[in-house]
């Protein structure tokens, strides 16, 4: 906390020594952190850190219990988020949610555009204003394009640009790039520098510690609400990092064993969805891990749908073990040996509602029943057995899943479909959204569960994950399959050059 | 935290329970003719067209879906009893006919629901309309009254002196199947998963349109037996019989402590708030209370109905809220 204190620059946004609890949990002890004009500052943790609160705490949605906010170095109490926009303050989230029958301009500008006479919206000059705005962030997005079909990295622009027009000084982005491809990333971090240069503070909160590397220059890290470090990136590695994050020596984040492919168990030849993908073929064999990479749209995760059942295909087979799976019948597809474990996993892969041993118990509605009624006993072990060997964190099994953290929620998903004992697993975005120490155990899961011969097909956009994990590298573009990559040919370009389109099936 | 007592306490369904016994202990202490046998079987018969219409009511609102059709479908089938036996065929003949045309009602909804997609609430709006309508032109505006005597004995009869229709031991029995097929099989359990979350029920490999297949149909083959019953019960087969019934099985159904939202819910609270509004019901009719003023007091319960649980849901979460103040998290 010693950084740069006598002279230079004022932090323009700083926390000193605050704490938050929420009853008996404390959230925040103690955390102290500055913002510089020009700077950006990462902030790290794993899930559960206290980095939401924090963010919070800044944009005005908590009140500390104690501690001080420091606007421009003066003490003040933000009562909303309200007072937090007008002192400068902009938090971009993930997932935006812009009015999707506006205009990009319109959405901008919502609820003070420009007037002329009579109280008339000023559409020549809420345009022009908004064109600027885009000049200023060095992106090119028409003002007048409705903001329905924005992908959600243009759609991040476009809060970028609102809170410019807000004159925030200081931009929070929470998590911006968990759903972008690797070239929307490039841009974003284009426009993060352009606002740097332009003298905002921007706080930066990324699971991926590659990309703190890659733009930040002070790296703040909080481990159990607690602040344990904040300094500047330079001369630090990823170890150190993740060490501060975790409090210990991380066993490798891509534990890949080697081991010796055994037949095929997963066959797809020819599929084809008609406007989505087409013409898809390959095979996944026991003890294989394959990564399924792409860029987000490719038509990936409508592969691994397709072949699960849950969209039917308009042509083509897929073989398990040898035995044709039904087109549309998931049901079938679970027979078979068959388990997909989905991207969005609050959506898809959980009922939120429910408890922890009903979620995994879902998957075993045929198998943990005696005499066609349903048995208790059976369903509890069940769900037990995989909780424990999953080391998923809760306070009791029949506690609904929506109390846990996101890499315990994805840790149940995975328990629900090892459970059925899959001779074949499809992950989409295995580990999107959780923390480093939780990525480090499933992807130790995903290779123990090859080793002992379970086939695996691995959808991500994580690249190096999938240079991490894959035995073998498949690749989509537009709807088809353009690249098969041997792990030892496989590398950023050459993975990276397929998904574009660049080489050569 | 749904284990802990505290949270069991204000649990809605528990609540509407507890209310059923207040309200008939208030009421056997100052409704005159509340508490004597003979009333008391009435109030059970009269309840009866609704509890056996909830029964697959309850399934149907649990898996997020809603059947408003059931009156009209009991009415169609009435109709079609009165019909066939002035044709002069025999009931033996006409009750599995009426029974079959239950069975493709609530096909036909359910077809209309899982093949073409479309909302349960504005499909069954339809064909609440439509089979009232073939009702009438079936049967006209006549009122057929002539059923075997030993039928309307049994569906208005009462078992000796007691209180106890004989009608109310197969409800008992159906019930019973009902409570087993919801808590105890996984079929139930897949209904509380898709009322909750269909897609990831889907992803869970639960054939979600085959499960509500059989819930509308189950539906229409219910709502069918209760028209016979009606029929029976009052010895009157009218294309009006059971008209508006649906709100008061709608009613009783939220009222219970089924979420309007699907995936939550216990039967034996559907039941209880049934006997709750069965009770409600007697009580006014002895008071001599409006027929008209009866449907506003039950227009007040669904809307009650509705707010109840989630006042009830939110205090416990409140609570629960306190006592562990579950972290926010870092997503």
């Amino acid at each position: 906390m010693t950084h740069r204190s006598d002279a230079g620059p004022a932090p323009v946004l700083a926390l000193k020594d605050i704490s938050k609890s929420f009853g008996a949990v404390r959230a925040l002890r103690d955390v102290s952190l500055e913002l510089f004009p020009g700077e950006v500052h990462a902030l790290a943790g794993e899930n559960g850190a206290g980095k939401s609160t924090l963010i919070k705490t800044l944009a005005g949605v908590h009140r500390p219990d104690a501690g001080q906010v420091l606007l421009d170095g003066e003490p003040t109490v933000f009562h909303g988020p309200a007072d937090a926009r007008d002192a400068g303050i902009a938090v971009i989230y993930q997932e935006p949610t812009l009015f999707p029958d506006l205009s990009i301009a319109e959405n901008i500008f919502m609820g003070r555009q420009p007037r002329r006479a009579l109280g008339r919206i000023d559409h020549k000059a809420t345009h022009a204003s908004t064109l600027a705005l885009m000049k200023r962030l060095g992106v090119e997005l028409d003002p007048d394009r409705p903001a329905r079909g924005l992908s959600i990295a243009d759609q991040q622009i476009v809060e970028i640009a609102k809170a410019l027009s807000f004159d925030a000084r200081v931009l929070i982005m929470d998590e911006p790039t968990a759903a972008l491809t690797g070239s929307e990333v490039a841009r974003l971090f284009g426009v993060v520098r352009t606002l740097r240069e332009q003298g905002s503070a921007v706080l930066f909160i990324s699971h991926r510690l590659e990309e703190i590397f890659r733009i930040c220059q002070q790296v703040t890290t909080l481990r159990d609400g607690a602040l344990i470090s904040s300094e500047p990136i330079d001369g630090m590695t990823e170890d150190d990092l993740v060490r501060r994050m975790v409090g210990r020596d991380l066993d490798e984040l891509y534990p890949k064993q080697d081991v010796d492919a055994g037949e095929v168990a997963l066959s797809v030849r020819r599929l084809t969805r008609e406007g989505v993908f087409t013409d898809v073929s390959f095979d996944v064999r026991r003890g294989e891990i394959v990564g399924l990479a792409g860029l987000v749209g490719a038509g990936r995760t409508e592969v691994a749908r397709a072949v699960f059942g849950i969209d039917r295909w308009d042509a083509g087979e897929v073989e398990l073990d040898g035995k044709k799976l039904t087109n549309g019948a998931p049901s079938t597809a679970m027979a078979a040996g068959l388990a997909l474990v989905p991207e969005d996993r609050r959506a898809q892969g959980l009922v939120m509602d429910m408890s922890i041993e009903r979620n995994i118990g879902l998957t075993g509605l045929r198998t943990t029943v005696k005499a066609g009624l349903m048995d208790p006993r059976a369903e509890r072990s069940r769900s037990l057995d995989w909780a424990v060997k999953l080391q998923v964190k809760y306070a009791r099994i029949a506690d609904t899943v929506n109390t846990l953290s996101g890499g315990n929620q994805q840790k149940v998903v995975l328990a629900k479909w090892l459970a059925t004992g899959p001779k074949v697993l499809i992950v989409d975005e295995p580990t999107r959204g959780i923390d480093v120490g939780t990525k480090a155990e499933v992807h130790r899961l995903l290779s123990q569960l090859a080793a002992d011969g379970v086939a695996v097909l691995m959808i991500s956009s994580d690249l190096p994950e999938i240079l991490g994990m894959a035995d073998r590298v498949l690749v989509m573009h537009e709807g088809r399959l353009t690249a098969e990559i041997p792990r030892s040919d496989a590398t950023e370009e050459t993975v990276m050059a397929a998904a574009t389109g660049r080489a050569a099936a | 935290m749904a284990d802990s007592a505290l949270a069991r306490a204000v649990r809605w369904d528990t609540v509407v329970g507890a209310l059923l016994i207040v309200v008939l202990l208030l009421s056997f202490g100052t409704v005159d003719g509340f508490g004597n046998a003979l009333n008391l079987s009435f109030l059970i018969g009269n309840t009866l067209p609704i509890a056996l219409i909830a029964l697959p009511m309850t399934l149907l609102v649990v898996s997020g879906e809603i059947d408003l059709s059931v009156a009209s479908t009991a009415g169609l089938s009435g109709a079609v009893m009165g019909a066939l036996w002035n044709e002069g065929m025999t009931i033996e003949t006409i009750i599995p006919i009426c029974l079959l045309l239950g069975v493709v009602c609530g096909l036909i909804n359910g077809l209309l629901v899982t093949r073409l997609g479309l909302p349960s609430l504005a499909v069954t709006i339809g064909t609440l309309a439509a089979y009232r309508g073939i009702a009438q032109i079936v049967l006209g505006s006549d009122a057929v009254t002539d059923f075997p005597t030993q039928y309307l004995d049994f569906a208005s009869g009462r078992i000796g002196d007691t209180f106890i229709p004989y009608a109310f031991l197969p409800f008992l029995v159906l019930l019973a199947i009902a409570v087993v097929a919801l808590h105890a099989t996984p079929f139930g359990r897949s209904l509380f998963a898709i009322g909750a979350n269909e897609e990831a029920a889907r992803f869970a490999g639960i054939r979600v349109k085959r499960q509500k297949l059989i819930l509308f149909t189950l539906t229409g083959l219910m709502a069918s037996l209760t028209g016979i019953f009606w029929a029976l019960h009052y010895a009157s087969a009218r294309y009006d019989n059971a008209t508006g019934l649906e709100l008061s099985v709608v009613a009783a159904v939220l009222l219970g402590g089924i979420d309007f939202d699907g995936g939550k819910g216990t039967l034996g609270g559907a039941i209880a708030g049934v006997f709750l509004l069965g009770a409600l019901q007697n009580v006014m009719s002895l008071q001599d209370v409006s027929a008209q003023s009866q449907i506003v007091v039950t227009g007040v319960l669904l809307v009650l109905s509705v707010l109840g649980p989630r006042v009830a849901r939110q205090i416990s979460v409140a609570r629960a809220g306190r006592r562990a103040a579950s972290a926010p998290t870092t997503s």
